[in-house]
């Protein structure tokens, strides 16, 4: 924590939770598709059910995904800027059973068809936790430099990506793996200390078996 | 470094280098983000920016909440005091003006700064922005005077709660009126100890005071908690300014604060089951509201 934390974040209101954080989910799932939505699908369970327009929920996630920060000036009026830029989109009111109150599900599609499913919770003070990815459990805050690397699950890719982390200095603070069956698509996930240059990413993407390589700066 | 959990040890460190809370707030922060204090200070300044345009932008007679709830009144506040008619006087009718259009403006989705949250934004700028304008403060003494308010809320944080969801409207309303007080006194030359006199006694106001949102909405009674807020503020601070000491230590009400936030009841706590949410026009609003949105 630092003093702002306290005196911040510069945010759009009315709700930390219900507003910023929905913001930033809706930022971390554009961000981990990496190309324009076309289309998106927004399931909302729990509290954000229940208040999501009287904290204008939908137009915080919707401004997310259109790319803005939870403090740009243009999120009230994200719906009609989806619109405007021909985003398609749609918000369904859903239970989920067993997940924080305030959760949403959303999915995003691009125009060559790339599909990304991201669902987050809000939990509180605007801070995320985002829970699934692509349908495999996941569990990162976007509060550290975050690296998600989907990859075919086969030996060697881990060590891969962690030697060419370490040939750039870049110290790893947290690490989960998530596969949906052997051999399958898996996705890790990884927690960094210090910034990941331009020419690391590079590396990491040409790495034998890795998919894709999604990079989160820190509170971005 | 500090460890932001014990304001009489910063007060005392304060004392002894013969600076002001906020300086000492500033040079450890500086340390502590692994920056300088100039950049500290810009950044702050641009919250302090923002603060004044969320004043101007929630000071509006049409200005209108999501939904549809509250808006407007900082306006009829603010005729109130252009016509100088007021009981409580000049000087407070424009606090009580600025921290209603600022918690206006979180309403009606505008642009704010959470200080220490959104819900309770409008308490330090109704405290700072006032003094700025009113008793001819500079913009860097109202810049000092937010990281002194910071440097509290992060103790009341790292001791207590700031969330209504933990601690009920005592930890977000409660814990911006401390932080208010102590700027107030910072910016009116007080000593440390003045500041943590202040920020005690305006805690001590607001002890109990549960969060009970109607329709869980931060509108009703939130906005007008904002006001009786900053009145709390000025009232603790010109008290502290005065010599009047608090008698639990500011440390010993922090922890007090964290005690009653944790005997509440979860009705109380930001669930919209309990209090003024409980009421029946409350839960008439809410049923409209829920209505109106399922019908759009």
């Amino acid at each position: 924590m630092n003093i702002f934390d306290i005196i911040g974040p510069v945010m759009i209101g009315p709700s930390s939770s219900h507003t910023a954080g929905a913001a930033r989910i809706g930022y971390v799932a554009r961000k981990i598709l990496a190309k324009e939505p076309v289309r998106a699908e927004i399931d909302l369970a729990g509290s954000f059910a229940e208040t999501y327009r009287g904290h204008g929920t939908d137009r915080a996630i919707i401004a997310g995904i259109l790319g803005m920060k939870p403090d740009h000036e243009d999120l009230p009026r994200s719906l009609e800027i989806a619109r405007e830029k021909g985003l398609q989109y749609r918000i369904e009111t859903v239970r989920l059973p067993k997940c924080h109150p305030n959760t949403a599900v959303i999915r995003l599609w691009a125009e060559d068809g790339d599909m990304t499913e991201v669902e987050g919770a809000s939990v509180g003070g605007g801070n995320i936790l985002i829970t699934r990815l692509n349908g495999l459990e996941s569990a990162f805050t976007g509060q550290c430099n975050t690296l998600i690397i989907p990859h075919r699950d086969t030996y060697g890719v881990i060590a891969g990506v962690a030697q060419a982390l370490a040939a750039f200095r870049i110290n790893i603070g947290n690490f989960r793996l998530t596969r949906q069956a052997k051999g399958n698509t898996a996705i890790m996930t990884l927690e960094v200390d210090g910034d990941v240059s331009r020419e690391l990413l590079m590396l990491l993407r040409a790495l034998p078996n890795v998919l894709h390589v999604v990079y989160l700066h820190a509170n971005e | 470094m500090l460890d932001y959990m014990n304001l009489c040890r910063m007060a005392q460190l304060a004392r002894e280098r013969s600076i002001s809370l906020g300086a000492l707030v500033l040079a450890d922060q500086a340390e502590q983000m692994e920056t300088t204090e100039e950049k500290i200070l810009e950044t702050m300044d641009r919250q302090l920016t923002v603060m004044e345009q969320s004043a101007e932008k929630g000071c509006s007679a049409t200005i209108r909440s999501m939904s549809g709830l509250t808006g407007g009144d900082a306006w009829k506040m603010y005729e109130r005091a252009c016509r100088g008619v007021s009981i409580c006087g000049d000087f407070c009718v424009n606090a009580i003006t600025t921290a209603l259009a600022v918690a206006e403006c979180n309403a009606a989705m505008g642009r704010i700064v959470a200080s220490p949250t959104a819900g309770s934004c409008g308490i330090l700028p109704g405290a700072v922005l006032t003094m700025m304008r009113k008793k001819k403060i500079e913009r860097k003494t109202a810049i000092m005077a937010l990281i002194c308010a910071g440097g509290i809320g992060m103790v009341i944080a790292n001791k207590a709660s700031l969330s209504g969801a933990a601690g009920g409207c005592q930890a977000e309303c409660g814990s911006a009126s401390a932080m208010a007080a102590a700027a107030l006194v910072e910016m009116a030359g007080g000593t440390p100890q003045m500041a943590l006199d202040a920020a005690a006694m305006a805690l001590k106001n607001q002890m109990g005071l549960v969060c009970d949102p109607v329709a869980g909405l931060v509108e009703v009674p939130c906005i007008k908690r904002n006001a009786a807020g900053v009145m709390i503020a000025i009232t603790a601070a010109d008290m502290a300014l005065a010599g009047i000491q608090s008698v639990i230590p500011v440390d010993e009400v922090i922890e007090a604060m964290r005690d009653v936030g944790e005997a509440m009841p979860c009705a109380l706590r930001e669930t919209a089951q309990g209090g003024i949410a409980a009421t029946p026009t409350a839960r008439e609003l809410t049923r409209k509201i829920f209505e109106k949105g399922e019908n759009k």
